[in-house]
């Protein structure tokens, strides 16, 4: 079985938003059994680093062609939709 | 219950978002024409009071033409977090404004989009990864759609601060 799964966690503002996104993602996966390693990144540092990722998580426009899956989503802040993205994630990275 | 005046003396207490508020910051039911004008509203209450230098201003709505801070919640009641890079930060604090009627943000997410913001909060925070505990308080408020309404509810400063609050309150 492999290691952990690697979430890159992207956000645009000049806060600690990333971290906040981050550790909901980290906890909610954790509460579907899951273990994932987080980065978090500016926007722009998306592309030089998506290729070491299984997954991209961000709350700002990225680039979609990256070959990793990218999901933008506000949910980890607003709590809209966030068990509906946990699910998506978790399928997501069980696939790969 | 003891009123935390500025910061918290419990050491097992991370600093919450309703110490980050002062009267002077929260303006209630304002008339806002525009994002704007809320903006700059609370940025020269923010300067004023001595946390954030004179060009915080500018520099939050600059920001915020590039990355827009309109967050659409699951209640009716909107909201948006303009900010500005930590340069233009003296000591962190937070400036809140509840407007009679809603001006125009454009979603963080998909920035095509319009987030009709009934609360402001204007962000002056001063180191990039810091006030993480106030962060995930204040999205764990913006989660829930009772509390938002409390806080668009509010007369007094009092009131804010009770909401601020929230679950931190022991």
């Amino acid at each position: 079985m492999s290691g952990a799964k690697r979430i890159l966690v992207a956000c645009g503002t000049a806060i600690a938003t990333s971290t906040v996104v981050a550790k909901a993602i980290e906890e909610g996966l954790a509460a579907r059994g899951i273990q994932v390693v987080t980065r978090q990144c500016k926007a722009a540092e998306v592309p030089g680093l998506a290729k070491e990722f299984d997954l991209i998580v961000t709350t700002t426009p990225v680039p979609q062609n990256l070959g990793v899956p990218v999901i933008q989503t506000l949910a980890f802040l607003t709590g809209v939709g966030k068990e509906e993205v946990l699910d998506q994630i978790a399928e997501l990275l069980s696939k790969e | 219950m003891s009123a935390h005046q500025g910061r918290v003396t419990d050491h097992n207490v991370q600093p919450g978002p309703a110490d980050f508020v002062r009267p002077e910051l929260v303006i209630l039911g304002m008339e806002a024409g525009d994002a704007r004008e809320v903006i700059q509203a609370l940025s020269r209450r923010l300067h004023v009071a001595g946390f954030v230098r004179d060009t915080f201003a500018d520099a939050v709505w600059q920001r915020e033409q590039t990355n827009p801070t309109g967050l659409p919640l699951a209640g009716e009641i909107h909201v948006a977090i303009p900010h500005a890079d930590i340069e233009h930060v003296i000591a962190p604090a937070l400036a809140v404004a509840t407007l009679v009627r809603p001006v125009v943000f454009r979603n963080m997410v998909n920035p095509e989009e319009e987030v009709h913001a009934s609360i402001v909060i204007v962000m002056a925070l001063h180191e990039a990864h810091a006030q993480v505990e106030m962060l995930q308080q204040l999205a764990s408020l913006f989660q829930d759609a009772e509390r938002v309404r409390r806080l668009y509810r509010a007369r007094t400063f009092e009131d804010v601060q009770k909401v601020l609050q929230g679950d931190s309150v022991r």
